[in-house]
């Protein structure tokens, strides 16, 4: 591994599969090089922008809301402003690409992986379909940067 | 006569999604219901039983924009039944986290919501390559609101670090002075966000607002104080709810509040400016003056210059205190819980935020009452909207559909925990 990473995760505690890159996040953490830099954001651009300036990679784990089987990996993923993220905000990883676009501030790669969620009700748990897709995205993650 | 029912696009730049439904009869609004937030009722039912060490946590969840306002509330609700108060440097510690939610919370209001509006774009993200300067600047104060929030909290988000009687772990002096290089600098971007705000060209709008904010003797209240209103009165937080009353209304799923029998009533940064200006710190107060700012401001347009006066003041503040830090003894004062009802109340980026629960001997959760700025603000934001609909009843939908948008983000609304997508429906005849 070469150069400044960072990994991502969005999302909100409160809204059961939602919280899904946060943990992704929590369950990397002790496990990668202590270069890497790992951190959890609700979302807000400004905050996910400045996160990954100057990185050479960018890896970003986020909810997401397709219509796919819950507990579905996307990798490589490209959220779409509205669509794509079941967001508790209005704002979110569309909102941070375009802003990082508009300052150019992209960081080198940019690594989007999306977790299909099922339930996203109000402090409802992570799912178990979602609890395994957590671990097998924190289990690439690992396999990538290790 | 026509009839027309008109859906238009959602409030995008408020945080969370909402509805507007508006009903108009011979150039007369006759219905106006504005449907963006959900009061947090879910989280009080799922506090009671649980222990008092859990609400500040539990509640944390409810916005992902200020998860410290509620932590705040919560504890101090918490301290006060209790008899504990939280003084000196752990009382510093934790008005030092609250500035850097500030400082984040409004850096992503003024920057990426509000000020589109003034320059004529989209959103943030429209504006940002046109206006690449300020967005860096806004970048930069975001990233110092955040150093705070992570090195007091624990983390950027959900902050974990914060308990009932004070924090697990305090930082060493050693671990704050690096951040006040970052603070410095973002004072000054602060500063030149004030100019550049006050040089918006604001719509000739004024309100007869009734305010409402903690006042507190010695600063500009944000994590204690008593309410205070602008007619003059003021009572203890402990009064609360003799004074404020949420009521259910027909055709609405949102609680309406009414102070001492009246709604309408506006809390939030106009409010605390109204009532508290002279408690700026003098770099503050002297951008506030260069801003052109009075000593009240009614005109909820210009709020974006008020939010950013703010941010000179929480900058300032947040340097002040660590300046003069000197690491507690221990990491928080002894609580022993006994039974009884506790109030607590703090200033949230977006208004006052009061906290009531009943503890039982136990010390478990007997009753929690969570009362928000934006539920508070809710008829005040639809007596705007009215005021501003129905002389351009006639304009075409999409610049009513603007003004509208416009209007609602003036107050910040904090929406987060909503699950509507916002649409505004025009019924007019």
């Amino acid at each position: 591994m070469r150069g400044r990473t960072v990994v991502i995760g969005l999302g909100g505690d409160a809204r059961g599969d939602d919280a899904a890159g946060l943990e992704v996040v929590r369950s990397l953490r002790g496990t990668l090089p202590s270069s890497v830099v790992l951190t959890e954001s609700s979302g807000d651009p400004m905050q996910v922008v400045t996160a990954w300036s100057g990185a050479d990679l960018a890896i970003v784990i986020d909810a997401a809301s397709s219509g796919a089987a819950p507990g579905t990996v996307h990798r490589d993923a490209r959220p779409r402003a509205t669509a794509w993220r079941r967001s508790s905000h209005a704002l979110g990883l569309a909102d941070a690409i375009a802003l990082g676009k508009a300052l150019d501030r992209l960081p080198g790669e940019l690594l989007v992986f999306g977790i299909e969620g099922g339930d996203f009700g109000l402090d409802a748990p992570v799912t178990p379909p979602v609890r395994a897709a957590i671990r097998e995205t924190a289990d690439a993650i690992r396999q990538r940067l290790g | 006569m026509t009839h027309k029912t008109i859906r238009l696009g959602g409030l995008s730049r408020v945080e969370g999604e909402g509805a507007l439904l508006v009903r108009a009869r011979d150039g007369v609004v006759t219905d106006l219901q504005l449907k963006i937030y959900e009061p947090p009722r879910f989280f009080e039912a799922l506090l009671r039983g649980r222990s008092y060490e859990e609400p500040p946590d539990i509640t944390a969840r409810i916005c992902g924009i200020c998860p410290v306002a509620y932590q705040m509330s919560a504890c101090q609700a918490i301290e006060s039944a209790f008899g504990v108060e939280v003084t000196g440097p752990l009382r510093d510690l934790r008005l030092l986290l609250y500035y850097g939610e500030w400082i984040e919370s409004h850096a992503l209001h003024i920057f990426l919501l509000h000020a589109p509006d003034f320059l004529g774009y989209e959103s943030g993200v429209a504006m940002a390559a046109d206006h690449r300067d300020h967005l860096e600047r806004g970048l930069a104060l975001k990233k110092a609101g955040n150093e705070l929030v992570a090195t007091l909290g624990g983390r950027a988000i959900h902050p974990v670090n914060v308990r009932v009687g004070g924090f697990y772990r305090v930082p060493r002096p050693r671990e704050l002075a690096p951040l006040a290089e970052g603070l410095r600098r973002a004072r000054e971007h602060a500063l030149d966000t004030v100019r550049w705000v006050a040089g918006f060209d604001f719509p000739d709008i004024e309100h007869d607002y009734r305010f409402l904010a903690l006042r507190h003797p010695g600063e500009y209240a944000i994590l204690s104080g008593s309410p205070a209103v602008s007619d003059g009165t003021a009572f203890p937080v402990t009064d609360w709810p003799a004074h404020v009353v949420e009521e259910q209304v027909p055709r609405s799923t949102a609680l309406h509040a009414r102070l001492d029998g009246t709604g309408g009533y506006l809390t939030g940064a106009l409010a605390r400016y109204a009532l508290n200006s002279e408690r700026l710190s003098p770099l503050a107060r002297s951008a506030a003056r260069e801003a052109g700012l009075g000593p009240i401001c009614r005109n909820p347009f210009r709020s974006i210059v008020v939010r950013a006066v703010e941010v000179v003041h929480a900058c300032d503040e947040a340097l002040r205190i660590i300046e003069g830090y000197t690491e507690p003894d221990v990491p928080a004062v002894p609580v022993d819980p006994v039974a009884g009802v506790g109030h607590g109340a703090s200033e949230a980026p977006r208004g006052t935020l009061y906290h009531r629960y009943r503890v039982d001997e136990a010390g478990l959760i007997a009753e929690a009452d969570i009362v928000p700025p934006t539920a508070q603000n809710q008829v005040r934001i639809e007596m705007d909207l009215r005021a501003l609909i129905e002389p351009h009843l006639d304009l075409p939908q999409a610049e009513l559909a603007a003004l509208c948008e416009r209007a609602v983000r003036n107050h910040d609304p904090c929406i987060s925990c909503s699950a509507h997508f916002l649409e505004l429906r025009l019924d007019a005849r």
